[in-house]
């Protein structure tokens, strides 16, 4: 039972970061500020549903020894590793290449990149 | 080598229902990490086929990484992010700052730290390892490595250089 508490308060957990994401693409300017929100509140949020599964596999685990729970532990960790790759990676690519198509950080106190650009510095 | 035992060891994961593995499993995840291999190889013919990624402490050290400091940088950073996006309170800005690593891999492990972690986000790397980030909020336009990711650079160092 105090397996399904715990569950419960995780999925609660994600519901919240889940949902500050989707608030973020709304009340964040432009492009980087809005992945801040959209795609790192997303992943911590799903981490959570992922530690939900996982508890809630091992509570049925404990209950009846079966072995189709452990599959269900192992297929979750695995998905979480490949989000916290592609979520990272993801984010990286899409904020790239709005840097390198011109379009410059709204409101932004400083653009380092901007300035070596226009030096000649960082090209690839 | 370590893409081959990767692919190979998580299509086994994959596979897997409780019970054991049948035989022609096997067989097809050696075949499918033989593939996945050799195309790695063909798109980067420079690189090496190395035993050092399968070195087990190495493993340890990346499991202690993820668990200890990443996750709590992930937590802390993440409550963070949520006040912000609550209140609106933000001064993003893109800064630069040089880490002294040299390895492809520490590179990249340093730079998905720093976009996992909310209120940072890598955009671009130059050629001399300089890393330019999206701040949520600059609290200082020349900021120290310490400031911005806390102390993942020296993890990144010893897990993959």
């Amino acid at each position: 039972m105090a397996f399904f508490i715990l569950v419960i308060a995780a999925l609660l957990v994600s519901v919240f970061f889940n949902s500050l994401g989707a608030v973020s693409l709304y009340r964040f300017p432009d492009v980087y500020t809005r992945l801040h929100g959209a795609t790192k509140c997303t992943t911590f949020g799903t981490i959570f549903i992922a530690v939900a599964v996982v508890l809630y596999a091992v509570g049925r685990l404990l209950e009846s020894g079966e072995n189709r729970f452990w599959v269900l532990i192992i297929h979750t960790l695995v998905a979480m590793m490949v989000l916290l790759v592609t979520n990272a990676t993801g984010a990286h690519a899409i904020a790239r290449a709005s840097h390198r198509s011109g379009l410059a950080p709204a409101k932004a106190v400083v653009d380092r990149l901007e300035e070596s650009c226009s030096r000649g510095g960082a090209s690839q | 080598m370590f893409i081959f035992f990767a692919s190979f060891l998580m299509y086994l994961l994959l596979v897997w229902s409780g019970s054991g593995i049948p035989m022609i499993e096997v067989v097809i995840g050696l075949l499918m990490a033989t593939v996945v291999t050799f195309a790695y190889k063909t798109w980067h013919p420079e690189k090496r086929l190395s035993k050092r990624g399968l070195d087990p402490r190495r493993w340890f050290g990346f499991v202690a990484y993820l668990f200890g400091p990443f996750a709590l940088g992930l937590a802390k950073a993440n409550i963070d992010v949520a006040k912000r996006v609550i209140t609106g309170k933000i001064r993003p800005g893109i800064v630069k700052v040089t880490p002294a690593l040299k390895s492809d891999v520490a590179r990249t492990l340093l730079a998905d730290s720093i976009t996992l972690t909310p209120g940072t986000l890598t955009v671009d790397i130059d050629d001399a390892g300089a890393f330019y980030i999206h701040w949520l909020y600059v609290e200082d336009e020349n900021p120290s490595e310490e400031q911005l990711y806390g102390n993942f650079a020296h993890w990144a160092r010893r897990l993959a250089e």
